[in-house]
């Protein structure tokens, strides 16, 4: 029983640390003692966001930083050089393609070994493979590096040797048609989860990938090519730069407060260097026209770029899933939107 | 003959209430699920206790964390039934509800109203609540859906189960759930949840929290007389005037398609830790299929363009 009934001063004799506060805001009830809610109308939507204790709603992503956004970037570059190689193949550019072959196969079979590596028990990769399962990204994924893999490794093989040409082109033809799916699917694995900052941006997730990839895969092949060939690598670093800095412009506009960790703390942090290198090796690329050093400078940068993009991304979704604000506000808000789960208690 | 497809295809195309028809099992049981009534939890842990000692779920850390009697925090790889309790303090109600609570009745006035009102007055009565959250078992299972390997997948109860000899332990279920369920066991790299005690069901028994729950509060049986029995609780408490009860994951019409274990609620579902309106991430699947394709075309398109572009 409470002291409280009996003291003069209501609550005064209460042992303070009773009520345990928690951390979801409490709101005032309204004087005058109306209460019952049945029939009210809703509360005006509460800027006031409540939650248990501040726990995220989500359990944390348990994919390692290193391994998984290591993944997005290899899966970009991989996928964006298999289309280079061909491209550089077709126009005769030889040493191109040949960088864009090897590159393409490095970054595929480091890409399997980041995915295989991140799995809680390697040895049961395979199971991967038992069934074929089109709701579930990474499964597609896996049957897609299944065929994807092999044929870079073919290509490259052929290109490095110089033997089996007739095998090497159609290898090469082979990565280039999987290839933009290789980079574009990975938006997909990440989208295809209730963390906030990936899923909301699902609509234009898959445009910063394909961009992002096209920019590495630039980098990659301005860093290897001769000072001649230089035009093709930078023209689709310029495109994919732009694609990406544009779609995920769209993106952080469209998604409202769920973009926040794209802007703010660590991972905001992450895409402002990324965007920064970008727009640095395209001007360095466009400005050392026909010089060595700067092609191999900008196409660190850019390649850079790339990586420190997917790892913001990375860590954004792991922010919005820690944060229950990110979880919680959008779902009520557009519970209130949609006139339902009006709150039942007086406010 | 039909092969059965219990690894969820057929919940993107499905829009039955019958999951496990349609996962393909002709003749099943009827689905089964449970009403966990949070007005009369006494937050015993009895649940929790239970479900440990039946599934040998290990040990998931002592820890004091300050958050009232709760010292499991929330739902996870070896936590599969998960106690929360809150402090709450809340517009005073003239109705007992025969939950603990502290500080005057409603409604007393003030022994001298000269004096300032006391903060039971002014903030309403201090409110205890409790509630043993556990696995929703969806009808649309983001977790199921998102498996790569088949491991998860959906019984013939309608439950949603992972066979621990399949998984390798992805992590793909783990941010899928829009529950936060189901985690990764660290130490052996797989995915774990509730299983809806899938070995006690196939022998007639009822799971072992709800075996356990002295109140009643768990109750477990065929999802339709649940609902049923719940919708009938809910309009007992609303005719007493505790306006605050509500239903939460009952509706077939909510972005999960319903839960298989729903819940009586006396505050927001978000002061419990529960999303106020998930939905399954794998409902816009097909649009992302799409834009991923459209983005694929467009990567081909500018390569065409730029390695046409220097043709001049
Ligand atoms: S609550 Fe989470 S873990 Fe349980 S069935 Fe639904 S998605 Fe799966």
């Amino acid at each position: 029983m409470s002291d409280a009934r009996v003291t003069r001063e209501g609550l005064e004799g209460v042992r303070p640390g009773r009520e345990a506060s928690s951390d979801y805001s409490t709101r005032r009830p309204r004087k005058g003692g109306r209460r019952g809610g049945r029939g009210e109308q809703p509360t005006v939507p509460d800027a006031d966001f409540r939650s248990y204790y501040g726990k995220p709603v989500l359990n944390k992503p348990v994919w390692s930083p290193q391994d998984i956004a290591g993944y997005l970037f290899l899966g970009g570059l991989a996928g964006g050089s298999s289309l280079l190689a061909a491209a550089a193949a077709v126009r005769g550019e030889e040493r191109l393609a040949r960088v864009a072959k090897v590159g393409a196969a490095s970054a595929g079979v480091l890409s399997l070994a980041a995915l295989v590596h991140d799995l809680g028990k390697p040895t049961r990769f395979l199971h991967m493979l038992r069934v074929v399962k089109v709701t579930s990204p990474m499964n597609m994924g896996s049957w897609l590096l299944a065929g994807y893999v092999p044929t870079t490794l073919v290509a490259a093989a052929c290109e490095v040797t110089g033997r089996l040409r007739p095998v090497g082109a159609a290898a090469t033809a082979g990565a280039a048609v999987m290839g933009p799916a290789v980079a574009s699917y990975t938006a997909v694995l990440i989208a295809d989860t209730a963390v906030p900052a990936w899923h909301d941006g699902y609509r234009e997730m898959p445009f910063v990938f394909v961009g992002s990839g096209a920019m590495a895969a630039g980098g990659l092949g301005l860093l290897g090519s001769s000072q001649r060939a230089q035009g093709l690598p930078r023209r689709v670093a310029q495109l994919g730069s732009l694609a990406e800095l544009s779609s995920s412009m769209l993106m952080e506009r469209r998604m409202g407060m769920v973009a926040e960790p794209y802007k703010k703390g660590r991972s905001g942090a992450l895409m402002r260097v990324g965007q920064v290198l970008a727009v640095a090796g395209n001007v360095t690329a466009l400005l050392g026209r026909g010089n060595r050093a700067a092609g191999v400078a900008a196409g660190t940068t850019l390649m850079l770029s790339s990586a420190i993009t997917r790892f913001g991304i990375f860590s954004a979704g792991i922010a919005s899933a820690q944060d229950p604000r990110y979880t919680v506000q959008p779902q009520r808000e557009r519970l209130t939107n949609a006139g339902r789960g009006a709150r039942a208690d007086a406010g | 003959m039909k092969l059965p497809d219990r690894t969820g295809w057929s919940s993107l195309v499905e829009t039955t209430q019958d999951p496990a028809g349609g996962s393909g099992y002709g003749d099943h049981p009827p689905r089964m699920g449970f009403f966990t009534d949070t007005s009369v939890c006494i937050g015993c842990k009895a649940c929790e206790v239970a479900c440990k000692e039946w599934n040998h779920v290990p040990e998931d850390g002592l820890d004091f964390t300050g958050m009232s009697y709760d010292n499991t925090g929330g739902l996870g790889a070896d936590s599969w039934r998960h106690v929360a309790f809150i402090e709450n303090r809340r517009p005073v109600s003239t109705v007992d509800l025969g939950l603990p609570a502290m500080g005057p009745p409603a409604g007393t006035p003030g022994i001298r109203p000269d004096l300032p009102a006391s903060a039971d007055e002014e903030e309403g009565q201090l409110q205890w609540l409790m509630a043993s959250d556990v696995c929703k078992h969806c009808t649309h299972a983001a977790c199921l859906d998102v498996c790569p390997t088949g491991s998860l997948f959906r019984t013939e109860f309608g439950t949603v189960v992972v066979q621990e000899d399949i998984c390798n332990g992805c992590g793909y279920c783990i941010p899928a759930c829009p529950y936060g369920v189901i985690d990764q066991r660290k130490e052996d790299g797989r995915a774990w949840k509730c299983t809806l005690c899938y070995d006690r069901l196939g022998e007639g028994m009822e799971p072992a929290c709800a075996k356990a729950c002295p109140t009643d509060s768990i109750q477990f049986g065929p999802l339709d007389e649940l609902r049923e029995r719940a919708q009938a609780r809910v309009e007992q408490l609303h005719e007493k005037g505790v306006d605050v009860a509500r239903l939460y994951g009952h509706d077939p019409q909510d972005g999960v398609g319903g839960d298989g274990a729903f819940f009586l609620l006396l505050e927001e579902p978000e002061v419990y830790g529960l999303p106020p309106d998930p939905v399954v991430t794998t409902r816009d699947l097909p649009d992302m299929w799409r834009r991923a394709g459209v983005a694929a075309a467009a990567l081909v398109a500018g390569m065409a363009a730029a390695a046409l572009g220097g043709r001049s």
